[in-house]
């Protein structure tokens, strides 16, 4: 394909673009591109795959919503008193994450709920409150908004406001956020900032599978009521080495997923996929790039990134939901405080553009891989 | 004339549920008499009635190339209506030009019937254009996405409508699976409380996604209205006679100054929630079966042609003019341009502001920088 030079995304023009009819030639197109960008995801790639490595015995190449499934159906066997729910759960889910959960867990556990998003949350507060896991789904973050006022001024403030006599920590809010390809306004928003401006509430976005069902489970068992954001593009495109068994990853930890001296790019959820390319394309000129998955947006984990700064002296953030007020600020803002005298230039900002999410326009508004490049670059040789 | 539940034990809304409904049209095309609503169809000449097939015909046929385009890859995405022909021509026949529809994402009837073009539903759905028509000159808002907003868009306008004088009616469509929304039970309350001039049309077709209606309601949602002190009917949303009549009723009333109506129009989603779901997941082929042999079109086709107002050539016709619309909206699907990068900044405000116009201004060098390489 003509648009498969450097940036597929990016160097398309108009007419190619509407060969992208679907997430799969989307795939087909990024894997023709990125094959070594696809294997970021096995185990054997990742750089600090030392840390947190799990067994390779009893582990399966899995995509993510496999990943998720067996999250849950873990989550359902370990714990009597957790429930699934949400819009069309019961059959499987329109990205089949609770597949088989109704039919081996039962309906009076694992059940849809009316189309009601501010209901499901309000609901899943006071399943929660007596003492139950309530893993509650919400179809696409970009409908989340009619639940915002539940989870901010309930779920957020349930433990506060009654001085640790009541609280809503078995909640957990799933939903599938982030470009897709083809999502348009209201099928690829990427929400988190709102949602990190909430004391009290913990935002959790995985990077691949591995991560996904180590999250969600530590998600899940958290004494605190979590968002959980999952990167829906990557449902079928991202496959790895996932154990069967259960196991958790710790919140509120970041991980170090390459290790560099140059700069430290820092991301979540699908965007790290992008920014471990642009690592890459960086290395090749000569420039040597520490990459961070944050995984908990809140509380973040500010030792991990500022160790990173004081080591390299530049930091990149790179988020798709829009520059302006997106998380990406908040890290900075953080970063510059804490490591004012370390940095030797501006911290850069590699995100959407301050408009609604486009259809057509999408890869134009993406952060896309050479975007970042070229703001590593400037912010080396500045 | 209200609705209220006339089988007090009735199991409502159960896939199939064809009963408690007020019908002018059996399913085989034979004619019932309704004393309440056959007034409010008693002056539809021939030509008009020819006019409601053709429009019900072209709006299956636009629906179909729709699906199809998605399948060849020239459409992300499609949501079809197919089987709602009746609820969505019915409705929109009896609209006044002046009054102002809030459509959701599948009422393509409604704005074909309006005056929408082939090249606007395709644009839109394509993302070429924001919207694929002018509102100032179909009346009808972009479909909505976020189910069941509209609701409240369509009740504020209303009462705008109210406090200018006018005798305009906003019009919300929306689906069963809506009524569970916050948003919608709210627009009610608001309609209610400043007897606002807005008919609220329910197209109950039975399915939200893979949730039967069952997990939205117990009991039939034409009987909710009540509840907030509007007037209901529940018709049968496969006759198109009676879906005129009732929105007759509907309309001649908010425009009278009595306030806010509901219709509950029970019909079927033949097809799936839009092309990226699959009904033989979560639905019986007996059930779609069922539903197949009350057709809206079949049966007001087998009534026209009883009574001599259709005949072959009539039907010819349509079918022709129905294949000239299938090739417009594939022409104009195909032949679709996309408009320069630098317009995703437009209309993002009334005005460009500074921050925007920087960005705006590095995308652009940004973009232009890939022409030169390629130029190289």
């Amino acid at each position: 394909m003509a648009m498969i030079s450097k940036d597929p995304v990016q160097a398309c023009t108009a007419t190619t673009l509407r060969q992208f009819d679907s997430s799969k030639k989307m795939a087909m197109a990024l894997r023709k591109f990125g094959k070594d960008g696809i294997s970021i995801w096995r185990r054997g790639f990742s750089s600090s795959a030392g840390l947190e490595s799990s067994s390779t015995r009893d582990a399966t190449p899995v995509n993510l919503f496999t990943a998720i499934n067996q999250a849950l159906h873990i989550a359902l066997d370990t714990d009597p008193r957790s429930y699934v729910f949400g819009e069309d759960v019961s059959f499987g889910g329109v990205f089949r994450c609770t597949t088989g959960l109704a039919e081996q867990f039962g309906r009076q556990r694992v059940f849809n709920t009316p189309l009601c998003e501010q209901g499901i949350a309000g609901f899943a507060i006071g399943l929660a409150a007596m003492g139950n896991r309530a893993i509650a789904e919400i179809q696409f973050a970009d409908y989340i908004f009619p639940a915002f006022d539940q989870l901010v001024n309930e779920a957020a403030k349930f433990r506060y406001r009654s001085g640790n006599e009541f609280n809503c920590g078995g909640l957990t809010i799933r939903s599938p956020y982030g470009a897709v390809g083809h999502g348009g306004h209201y099928h690829s928003q990427s929400p988190e900032a709102f949602f990190c401006h909430v004391p009290g509430l913990k935002v959790v976005i995985p990077r691949s599978p591995y991560q996904a069902k180590g999250l969600l489970l530590a998600s899940i068992r958290d004494p605190n009521p979590v968002v959980f954001f999952e990167p829906k593009w990557l449902y079928r495109l991202a496959v790895e080495e996932v154990p069967d068994a259960d196991y958790m990853l710790p919140l509120s930890q970041a991980e170090v997923v390459r290790e560099g001296k140059d700069i430290t790019l820092v991301g979540w959820g699908a965007q790290l996929s992008i920014l471990e390319q642009a690592c890459e394309d960086a290395e090749k000129e000569g420039i040597s790039c520490e990459l961070i998955d944050l995984r908990t947006l809140i509380p973040w984990d500010k030792e991990t990134v500022e160790a990173s700064v004081s080591k390299t002296g530049r930091l990149l953030v790179s988020h798709e939901a829009p520059v302006t007020g997106g998380f990406g600020a908040e890290i900075s803002a953080s970063i510059i405080e804490r490591c004012f005298l370390r940095l030797e230039a501006p911290v850069a900002r590699v995100c959407g553009l301050d408009t609604p999410f486009p259809l057509v326009y999408e890869p134009f508004y993406m952060p896309t891989k050479n975007k970042i490049l070229d703001a590593i670059k400037s912010t080396v040789n500045y | 004339m209200t609705y209220t539940q006339t089988t007090p034990d009735h199991d409502a809304g159960t896939p199939g549920d064809v009963g408690d409904v007020v019908r002018l049209l059996e399913p085989d095309g034979s004619r019932l008499a309704d004393a309440e609503l056959d007034p409010w169809i008693a002056d539809l000449s021939p030509h008009e009635l020819r006019a409601l097939h053709r429009d019900m015909v072209l709006t299956r046929r636009l629906d179909a190339e729709g699906v199809a385009l998605q399948r060849q890859g020239q459409l992300a995405l499609w949501a079809p209506c197919r089987g709602q022909e009746a609820v969505q021509i019915g409705t929109a026949h009896a609209l006044a030009p002046g009054d102002f529809v809030f459509p959701s994402y599948r009422e393509h009837g409604v704005l074909l019937a309006r005056g929408a073009r082939p090249e606007g539903f395709m644009l839109a759905w394509r993302g070429e254009e924001h919207s694929g028509y002018d509102h100032t000159t179909i009346n009808a808002a972009p479909p909505q996405i976020i189910i069941g907003a509209q609701t409240l868009h369509a009740t504020g306008w209303a009462m705008g409508a109210q406090r200018d004088g006018s005798d305009d009616v906003a019009v919300a469509y929306f689906g069963d699976g809506a009524t569970s929304q916050g948003d919608v039970n709210e627009a009610m309350v608001f309609a209610s409380t400043f007897r606002a001039p807005v008919v609220f049309v329910c197209s109950n077709n039975q399915w939200a996604i893979s949730e039967p209606v069952t997990v939205q309601t117990k009991y039939p949602l034409a009987g909710r209205a009540p509840g907030f002190g509007i007037p209901s009917l529940r018709i049968d949303g496969n006759d198109v006679l009676a879906c005129v009549a009732a929105m007759r009723w509907a309309l001649d009333r908010a425009r009278r100054g009595d306030g806010p109506a509901f219709l509950e129009a029970v019909t079927y989603r033949m097809g799936p929630h839009t092309t990226s779901d699959d009904p033989t997941r979560y639905r019986t082929d007996d059930e779609v079966e069922r539903w197949a042999r009350r057709d809206p079109i079949a049966r007001f086709e087998a009534y026209l042609c009883a009574e001599g107002v259709l005949d072959d050539s009539a039907l010819a016709e349509v079918a022709a003019a129905a294949d000239a619309l299938a090739a417009e909206v594939r022409a104009a699907c195909i032949g679709a341009t996309t408009r320069a990068p630098e317009t995703v900044f437009d209309h993002v405000y009334a005005e460009s502001h500074a921050p925007l116009a920087q960005q705006r201004a590095e995308y652009v060098e940004y973009l232009a920088g890939f022409a030169a390489e390629e130029a190289r």
